[in-house]
């Protein structure tokens, strides 16, 4: 009955939800780069780099089925599986949320930016280190580390409600900033969904450490 | 963590049996140490384990088999509605009666199906040819073979395919009014779709039985326990409700073993 051969799949499972973490948390980055430089170039290969996370998710959930199909996985075996089926589903939201940030890069095309870049790319940052404290968790099993990940969505939430009023701010002094504003509103919200994905991949990695699955945060009201 | 520091789950007086420090050597060799187990009244408890680790050494005692085996000593106590099973004043053919038991492989006697179920009930007095017809038709449809078998009662049981006679013995089992199942992997010899009949058939009865199972298919005890006990090296390592066990198990060793790190 030991099965050297499902713990092996399993130690695959593992490194491809990191190789997936890690394509996410750079789409993420390369997102705002993209928007801080109005790199159309970059933008568009990020779209299409969305679409290549996609598919590994897909790859990731036929694997996970299969593993439940033939393996019947139990006790922290079935929740490793079941998190990783649930973590990609985040990943991959994460993803589309970046690339939709990236939308946002070709919709401005190249114009001034109405303001300097400061608080989006330090909402990016966090929701990036969220998300590698949550990669870090899972692959050593760390469930302080996975609390610490939900903990930290506060910060960016604040960070949400300060970029919101700035740009109202903005919009209410000029109206012809109406139209960037609007769309650094959106990558804003971006950002803040990001960080709530990466908060519920704290939740899960923490979950499958402790076996306990329990609300570890408030509901996820909008912040602002 | 020893045996006697295991929490049992279900709650005082919905036991239907309970032990208390129940020990048990054949001889020279240690089967079970020092057991402490409430089975709940109307519930699915599944034994498991690894082979040897003293499941069906603890599934018999819960109707005196192990009577039969001349070096078996026991210490502890068994209580089955709060009586002390191994007082001398039980009555141990009466205590079989109210604790059934199904074994591994089917075991229809070479008589007919009829024959068969009607075997207990003439053993404890039943005469009335019809009360025994209308015994054998509730117990059969009971153990969901009344369909396939109404129109060749006095057909010999030993026609009946491995999934049919199983579920003969389980009518058969029934026919004297037991209070409780003890079944000793009922479905091990059986293929996945007379296996599904006879889970199927747990479920149903649970309503109106208490069953103890001892599987070695840890899926079958997920799906139809309500209660699991993992034992291992004669130790009740673990014991808790079903989902909990399966998704969450307190104990490394049960991890391990649910998990084919060992075993």
């Amino acid at each position: 009955m030991v099965r050297n051969g499902f713990r092996s799949e399993l130690d695959e499972l593992q490194e491809d939800i990191l190789k997936m973490g890690t394509k996410v948390e750079t789409i993420i980055y390369e997102s705002l780069k993209s928007l801080a430089n109005g790199d159309l170039e970059m933008a568009k290969r990020l779209i299409a780099e969305d679409d290549a996370i996609d598919r590994m998710e897909l790859e990731i959930e036929k694997k996970c089925l299969t593993m439940l199909a033939l393996q019947a996985p139990l006790a922290g075996d079935l929740r490793v599986v079941g998190t990783a089926l649930k973590l990609i589903t985040d990943l991959e939201r994460m993803a589309d949320h970046a690339a939709d940030i990236a939308k946002v890069t070709i919709r401005l095309d190249g114009q001034a930016l109405i303001k300097p870049l400061i608080d989006l790319p330090r909402m990016a940052e966090l929701a990036r280190g969220m998300l590698r404290d949550a990669l870090w968790a899972f692959t050593n099993r760390d469930a302080m580390v996975a609390m610490k990940v939900i903990r930290q969505d506060d910060e960016v939430d604040s960070l949400y409600k300060q970029v919101f009023r700035e740009l109202l701010v903005l919009m209410i002094e000029e109206t012809k900033n109406i139209n960037q504003a609007t769309q650094l509103l959106f990558v804003a919200h971006r950002l803040e969904r990001i960080a709530d994905h990466a908060t519920n991949l704290g939740e899960w990695v923490h979950y499958m450490v402790t076996g306990v699955r329990k609300p570890l945060r408030a509901s996820g009201v909008n912040p602002v | 963590m020893f045996a006697s520091d295991v929490a049992v789950v279900p709650r005082e007086g919905e036991y239907k049996i309970k032990t208390v420090d129940l020990s048990l050597n054949y001889g020279a060799t240690t089967a079970l140490k020092r057991i402490n187990l409430g089975i709940g009244a109307g519930e699915i408890t599944a034994l498991i384990g690894p082979s040897g680790c003293g499941k069906s050494s603890f599934l018999r005692s819960l109707n005196r088999m192990n009577d039969l085996i001349p070096a078996a000593r026991f210490k502890g106590q068994i209580f089955f509605d709060g009586q002390d099973i191994n007082s001398p004043r039980t009555d141990v053919v009466e205590l079989r009666r109210r604790v059934g038991m199904v074994f591994q492989r089917p075991n229809p006697f070479p008589m007919s199906i009829f024959d068969n179920v009607a075997y207990g009930p003439r053993i404890h007095g039943m005469r009335s040819k019809q009360l025994l017809q209308s015994k054998v038709e509730e117990v059969l449809r009971a153990a969901a073979l009344w369909d396939e078998v109404k129109t060749k009662l006095r057909h010999s049981a030993l026609e009946l395919s491995g999934g049919q006679q199983q579920r003969l013995c389980i009518a058969r089992a029934l026919a004297v009014d037991p209070e409780v199942l003890l079944m000793d992997e009922p479905a091990s010899a059986l293929d996945p779709i007379s296996t599904a009949k006879v889970e199927e058939l747990c479920t149903k009865l649970a309503k109106r039985y208490t069953i103890v199972i001892v599987t070695h298919n840890l899926q079958q005890a997920a799906r139809i326990s309500v209660r699991t006990a993992f034992f291992l090296n004669g130790e009740l390592v673990e014991a808790g409700d079903t989902e909990g066990i399966f998704t969450n198990p307190q104990d490394k060793r049960t991890e391990d073993y649910i998990t084919g790190r060992f075993g």
